[in-house]
C-alpha cells in the first residue's frame, strides 16, 4: 500500500574445499512462504546458515530491506545476534538443561518483565503447550519439541523465519498432521518464511514461491506452480518431478473420491483424507492418455477436451501442451503422435485416471 | 601429629582447585572457541606437567619465584614476604602442576556440547559470553566436577614439586606426602603407616562419593588420560 516492497537480496558465494554454493536472487518479503528445494547436498542449508549469520559467505552481499547484513567489499558482517531472525534447527536444538518455559523465555531481553511473562504465556497457549511448561524438554515427544522450538523462536517476533527441514525428525503420520498445523499457526504471525526441504509434498503443501537448488547452484526460482509446471531445464524437471501442477478447490468427497475444481473443469481424484478447501493438483505428463475421437467407454474417471497448443520433441518422446481450460502437458511416444497425426490445433480428449491425480493440501 | 599435615594438604588442595576453576574455566572456554592457529602450542604448554618429572617443574618454578627473579621480586615488593618455602608459593606451584587435570576435562566437556545449542542461542540474540555462561557451562557440569575432583586429588598427592618449592616447614608447607617421607626417613614406620592409611581412605572416600553421584564421569576421564 504505497510503501516500497521489502526485499531480501541474496547474492553470495561460499567456497568449501570440495564444492561451492552460490545464490543470486531477490525475495519479495511480502510473499510469506519461500521454499528452498533440492536434493540433499544441494547447498540449501548453507544458504540458510549464511542468511542467519551462522556462516560467512566468501563473496557477495546480503541485504535485508536496505540493511546490509553481509558484504565482501568493505567488509561488513552483522552477527546472528543482531539480525533479529528466527532459526529453526532440524533437530530443534532445544536447551536440554531448561524446561519448556525456560527454553521459550531464554534471553528475552529488552522487554519489560510483565510483558515478557505475558508473551511467554501467549506462546505456550498458541502452541498448545499448556501443562508442559515445567517439563524438561528431553522428556517431550518429537512433535512437542518442534512446537517448543517454534515458540522459542517466535516469542521474540523475528523479522524473518528460517526453517531448516522442520519435519525431518518426525515420523510420517505426525509429519502430515504437523504440516497442516504449522501453516495455520505461522500464518497468524505474518512473518516471511524461508523453508528448506527436500520433500516435494512439503514444498507443494507449504510453498508460495520456490527456489530449486542442485549442486550448490540455483536452477530455477518462481511461483511454485510455475516451477513445477514449467521446469526451465531437465535437471529441474528431474528434481521437482511433476510437470502439471495447478491450484484447485476440493469441493466434495464421495465414495472414496475427491472432486476438485480446476478453473471450470471438475476432476475426480482418489480421496486421501483431505478436508475441502484449497489444494494443489499434480499430474505427471506421462500419466495422461490422449485420444482423438470421443470414443468408447473407458475406466478413466476424467475425460477432458482440449486443443493442442504446442508440440515439443524430447528425445524418444514428444511433449504436447494442451489447452483444456487450463494448460496441461502430456508426454507420449513419437510413434503414437505420428499414428494419431497430432499437430498444433488438433482437438483431443485426455483420459486421466483418478489414481494419477495427486492432491496436496494448501 | 598427623592431623596438621592432613589439614594442610586438604586446605592446599581446596584452595588450588577453587583457583583452578577461576583460571581453568575461562582458559578452557577460550581454547574451545578460538580459531587461533597457535592454539596447539598453548594446549601443549598446559599439558606439560603431565609428562614432566615433578622435579623439573619444581626446579623451574623455584627459579622463577625466587626473590632474584622478576616475579619473585614483584611479589616480595607487594606482599613483603618471599614465595619460595611458603604456603602461597606452594599454591602457585600446585596451580601449574594441576592445571592440565582441570583444563583438559573442562575443555573436553565444553567441546562435547552440541554446537547447534550455541548457534541457537546466538540466533536468539544471546552474546557469545552469555551463551557460554548460560548454555555451555550448564551443559558441562559433569566435566566441571571431573576437573575439580581430579585437580583436588592430584594436588593432594603431590610430592616432588612440594619438596622443591615448599620444603618441609611444619604448619606451612609440610603436607601429608612430605610428612610420610619424613617419618620413613626417621624410621617412624608406624607413624608413616597411619598417615598413609588416612590419606588413602580419605582419597578413596572422596572419589567414591563423586563417582557414585556422577556416573558419567567414567565416560570422560579414561578417554583423556
Amino acid at each position: 500500500m504505497g510503501d516500497m516492497a521489502k526485499t531480501l537480496l541474496i547474492d553470495i558465494e561460499k567456497i568449501f574445499p570440495d564444492r561451492r554454493v552460490s545464490m543470486r536472487t531477490e525475495l519479495d518479503l511480502a510473499t510469506s512462504w519461500t521454499v528452498l528445494f533440492g536434493p540433499s547436498g544441494a547447498g540449501k542449508t548453507t544458504i540458510l546458515r549464511c542468511l542467519a549469520g551462522l556462516e560467512k559467505p566468501d563473496y557477495g552481499e546480503i541485504r535485508y530491506d536496505g540493511e546490509t547484513w553481509f558484504s565482501s567489499n568493505g567488509p561488513s558482517f552483522v552477527p546472528p545476534q543482531k539480525r533479529r531472525i528466527g532459526f529453526f534447527f532440524q533437530d530443534y536444538a532445544l536447551f536440554p538443561h531448561l524446561s519448556v518455559r525456560g527454553n521459550i523465555r531464554y534471553n528475552l531481553t529488552g522487554t519489560p518483565a510483565s510483558d515478557k511473562e505475558a508473551r511467554v504465556e501467549e506462546m505456550i497457549e498458541t502452541f498448545g503447550l499448556s501443562g508442559l511448561e515445567e517439563r524438561n524438554v528431553r522428556t517431550l515427544s518429537g512433535g512437542e519439541k518442534q512446537k517448543v522450538a517454534l515458540a522459542r523462536t517466535l516469542c521474540r517476533r523475528p523479522r524473518l523465519l528460517l526453517l531448516d527441514e522442520p519435519f525431518a525428525a518426525l515420523d510420517t503420520p505426525s509429519r502430515i498432521r504437523f504440516r497442516k498445523e504449522l501453516r495455520a499457526l505461522l500464518d497468524g504471525f505474518d512473518i516471511p518464511i524461508i523453508l528448506v526441504t527436500h520433500d516435494r509434498t512439503e514444498a507443494l503443501s507449504l510453498g508460495d514461491r520456490m527456489i530449486v537448488m542442485d549442486r550448490g547452484m540455483v536452477l530455477q526460482a518462481g511461483p511454485i506452480t510455475e516451477v513445477f509446471s514449467k521446469p526451465n531445464q531437465k535437471t529441474t524437471a528431474g528434481i521437482v518431478g511433476m510437470e502439471n501442477v495447478f491450484p484447485g478447490t476440493l469441493t466434495e468427497k464421495r465414495d472414496g473420491l475427491a472432486l476438485v475444481k480446476v478453473k471450470d473443469v471438475l476432476l475426480e481424484a482418489v480421496d486421501i483424507g483431505l478436508t475441502p478447501g484449497q489444494v494443489m493438483v499434480g499430474i505427471r505428463a506421462e500419466d495422461i492418455i490422449l485420444e482423438t475421437s470421443e470414443g468408447a467407454r473407458s475406466s478413466a474417471r476424467n475425460r477432458l477436451h482440449g486443443t493442442i497448443k504446442a508440440v515439443m520433441p524430447e528425445e524418444s518422446l514428444v511433449r504436447l501442451t494442451i489447452d483444456c481450460g487450463f494448460p496441461i502437458d502430456a508426454l507420449i511416444t513419437r510413434e503414437s503422435r505420428e499414428e494419431m497425426g497430432l499437430e498444433v490445433l488438433t482437438e483431443v480428449t485426455l483420459s486421466v485416471k483418478a489414481t494419477v491425480i495427486h492432491l496436496f493440501p494448501h | 601429629m598427623i592431623t596438621e599435615p592432613l589439614i594442610l594438604s586438604i586446605k592446599l588442595a581446596a584452595v588450588v582447585s577453587a583457583l583452578l576453576f577461576l583460571i581453568g574455566v575461562p582458559l578452557a572456554g577460550w581454547l574451545s572457541i578460538t580459531r587461533l592457529r597457535w592454539k596447539f602450542l598453548i594446549e601443549a604448554v598446559v599439558a606439560l606437567p603431565i609428562v614432566l618429572p615433578p622435579t623439573v617443574l619444581g626446579y623451574y618454578i623455584l627459579v622463577s619465584i625466587s626473590p632474584d627473579s622478576i616475579l619473585g621480586s614483584m611479589y616480595l615488593d607487594v606482599f613483603g614476604s618471599a614465595l619460595p618455602f611458603s604456603f602461597e608459593g606452594l599454591v602457585f606451584a600446585s596451580i601449574l602442576y594441576s592445571l592440565p587435570f582441570a583444563v583438559q576435562p573442562f575443555l573436553a566437556s565444553f567441546e562435547s556440547v552440541d554446537p547447534r545449542l550455541s548457534e541457537a542461542a546466538w540466533t536468539l540474540g544471546a552474546s557469545r559470553l552469555k551463551t557460554f555462561l548460560t548454555i555451555v557451562i550448564p551443559s558441562s557440569v559433569q566435566g566441571l566436577i571431573t576437573g575439580g575432583v581430579l585437580s583436588f586429588a592430584h594436588t593432594l598427592g603431590e610430592f616432588g614439586v612440594v619438596l622443591l618449592v615448599g620444603g618441609n616447614i611444619p604448619g606451612s608447607t609440610r603436607v601429608v606426602s612430605i610428612s610420610i617421607y619424613d617419618n620413613v626417613q626417621a624410621l617412624e614406620y608406624e607413624q608413616a603407616g597411619q598417615t598413609a592409611l588416612t590419606l588413602l581412605v580419605f582419597s578413596f572416600l572422596v572419589l567414591s562419593v563423586v563417582y557414585a553421584t556422577n556416573r558419567r564421569v567414567w565416560a570422560i576421564w579414561p578417554k583423556h588420560f
